[in-house]
């Protein structure tokens, strides 16, 4: 992958070394099983146990507060479904918005045909979500409130810390997805009030299959899994010992260079920013200008459609990805470019750009020139921007 | 996903581009479901042969790569023999499509049609067999899906 200029780190990253290495003895000489008695289980079951506690330093959380998870999509399941189960008695109401991933917009979706009810907040144009409709959605039935910490596509970051002491105000149960955020900016539990976060650890260079949701002491929720005593029983299923291990020494990493990395991608992330809206016409910025992930950048290029883009891109040994219709597999276009007020038109010719701390500026250098030329080349191929050629 | 001669046709499309002195032009499609497709016919007043055919496409890779091909398949015909061109045909001379993408190889053939319908309008011919393009091609996807 040496010749590959990879610019799509919020759909996977790549493994760090230092993760590999504290891994591979797992998958072999150390292969027992944590839930023994013997000598090699103990070992095991010490490093998930150190690899929890890596985890909730990174969060503020202690470490029996985390739940290993098979990743995002788990987690997030899991504080819908389980919340939504116990608290069955108090109420059927949860507050999400427009923007969160399929794991918990789907997952919602789903408890609205089990009789739940579902309020999808919108968000301004930068895709924020708008506090006071957050408020006047909350009812004496509402049992939680789900808010993504950063959005996968645009980048926005929320103010989780807001919408956190609203949710305590009115004594609701707060979860926030932060699959995209873990490990790429500073958040803490407790200041935020967060009761229920969920990550994924292939999204900070840990390794894919594993990931965590963080459970607040005395936060009553569902088992997910039943059939074992793994996770205090509430998460049955043989632990992923190399992968647990993986998301400690990832999330250790993750913090002990985010300030520096996070510097250095917001950087880069500005320089890309500022390129693309110099060089290349008709190009909206989508997402928050400032209050956005330091590695994220999405544009929509008007007139030319993202899968074509991607293509190309491709060719040149750029990996990209787009919210167009094409790359979702259905006639509609990201429903967050959508949510953010963008016409469907416009909303199929996004491409989202996202830096690791190994991205360069060469390498970037060279996406510009590459992503301007295409850009000209698709546009000459439209009826689209022949027209509106035409007509000004 | 593409086969190669997809590849192929969406990298060096064939015959992309305008010709402002047009017999017929057709435009299907809409930008709200992501693709159109604008197709361009020269035609010889006597002997009904397209002899130039060019096309603009707004899409994928499978849009643009079936507007290619159908530009390919319909120049030197005349323009019965063109309204034989079925999406069918654009298809297999492509090596296929994936099933999300057959709609594009649908508006590729209406957008032949579209093309057609505006030269037989504009010099009062009939065109035996050849209907009035449709406003959305998304509506006959589904209708037939049905």
């Amino acid at each position: 992958m040496n010749n590959l200029i990879y610019l799509d780190n919020a759909a996977t990253t790549k493994l760090h070394t230092a993760v590999l290495d504290e891994m591979l003895p797992y998958f072999s000489e150390n292969f027992s099983n944590p839930a023994g008695i013997y000598a090699s289980a103990r070992k095991s079951k010490a490093a998930i146990e150190k690899a929890r506690a890596q985890v909730a330093a990174v969060i503020g959380a202690t470490p029996n507060e985390i739940y290993f998870t098979s990743g995002g999509s788990e987690s997030d399941n899991w504080a819908i479904k389980g919340v939504a189960d116990a608290l069955k008695t108090k109420g059927n109401h949860i507050i999400t918005t427009k923007i969160e991933h399929h794991a918990i917009l789907h997952t919602c979706e789903y408890l609205e045909k089990c009789g739940y009810e579902v309020t999808y907040l919108n968000v301004d144009e930068n895709g924020v979500v708008k506090l006071d409709e957050l408020k006047a959605a909350i009812r004496p039935t509402t049992v939680l409130i789900s808010v993504m910490f950063a959005n996968n596509e645009i980048g926005t970051i929320q103010p989780i810390a807001e919408i956190g002491r609203i949710a305590k105000e009115h004594g609701v149960l707060f979860h926030t997805d932060a699959v995209q955020a873990f490990g790429h900016v500073p958040m803490n539990v407790e200041d935020m009030n967060i009761d229920l976060l969920s990550a994924s650890a292939h999204k900070f260079h840990g390794p894919k299959g594993v990931g965590f949701l963080y459970i607040r002491k005395g936060v009553k929720i569902q088992t997910y899994l039943h059939g074992g005593a793994q996770e205090r029983g509430r998460r049955g299923s043989t632990h992923n010992v190399p992968g647990i291990i993986g998301m400690g020494k990832a999330a250790e990493l993750a913090v002990e260079n985010l300030v520096e990395n996070s510097h250095k991608m917001s950087k880069l992330r500005d320089y890309l920013m500022a390129q693309i809206q110099t060089k290349i016409p008709f190009a909206k910025l989508n997402g928050h200008p400032v209050k956005r992930l330091p590695n994220n950048v999405n544009f929509c290029f008007r007139f030319i459609e993202g899968e074509s883009l991607l293509i190309m891109l491709d060719s040149v040994g750029i990996c990209a990805s787009s919210g167009s219709a094409c790359t979702s597999g259905s006639l509609d276009p990201s429903h967050v470019l959508l949510a953010i007020g963008l016409p469907h038109e416009i909303a199929h010719g996004s491409l989202r750009l996202t830096l690791s701390e190994e991205t360069t500026k060469e390498e970037l250098d060279y996406v510009i020139e590459k992503l301007s030329a295409i850009v000209e080349r698709l546009r000459s191929m439209s009826p689209l921007y022949e027209d509106f050629v035409k007509e000004n | 996903m593409y086969s190669e001669k997809v590849m192929d046709h969406f990298m060096n499309p064939r015959n992309m581009g305008e010709l402002p002195h047009a017999d017929g032009v057709g435009t299907v499609g809409n930008a709200k479901c992501g693709d159109i497709m604008r197709i361009y016919l020269e035609v010889d007043e006597e002997t009904k042969v397209i002899k130039d055919c060019k096309f603009k496409t707004f899409g994928c890779g499978a849009a643009v790569a079936t507007s290619s091909m159908a530009t390919e398949l319909v120049k030197g015909k005349t323009i019965y023999e063109a309204l034989q061109v079925t999406n069918k045909a654009v298809m297999d001379a492509l090596d296929g499509l994936p099933q999300v993408k057959v709609h594009c190889s649908l508006l590729a053939e209406e957008a032949i049609h579209a093309a057609l319908w505006d030269y037989a309008k504009k010099h009062g011919i009939t065109i035996e067999g050849l209907k009035e393009p449709k406003e959305d091609i998304h509506d006959r996807e589904e209708n037939e899906n049905l």
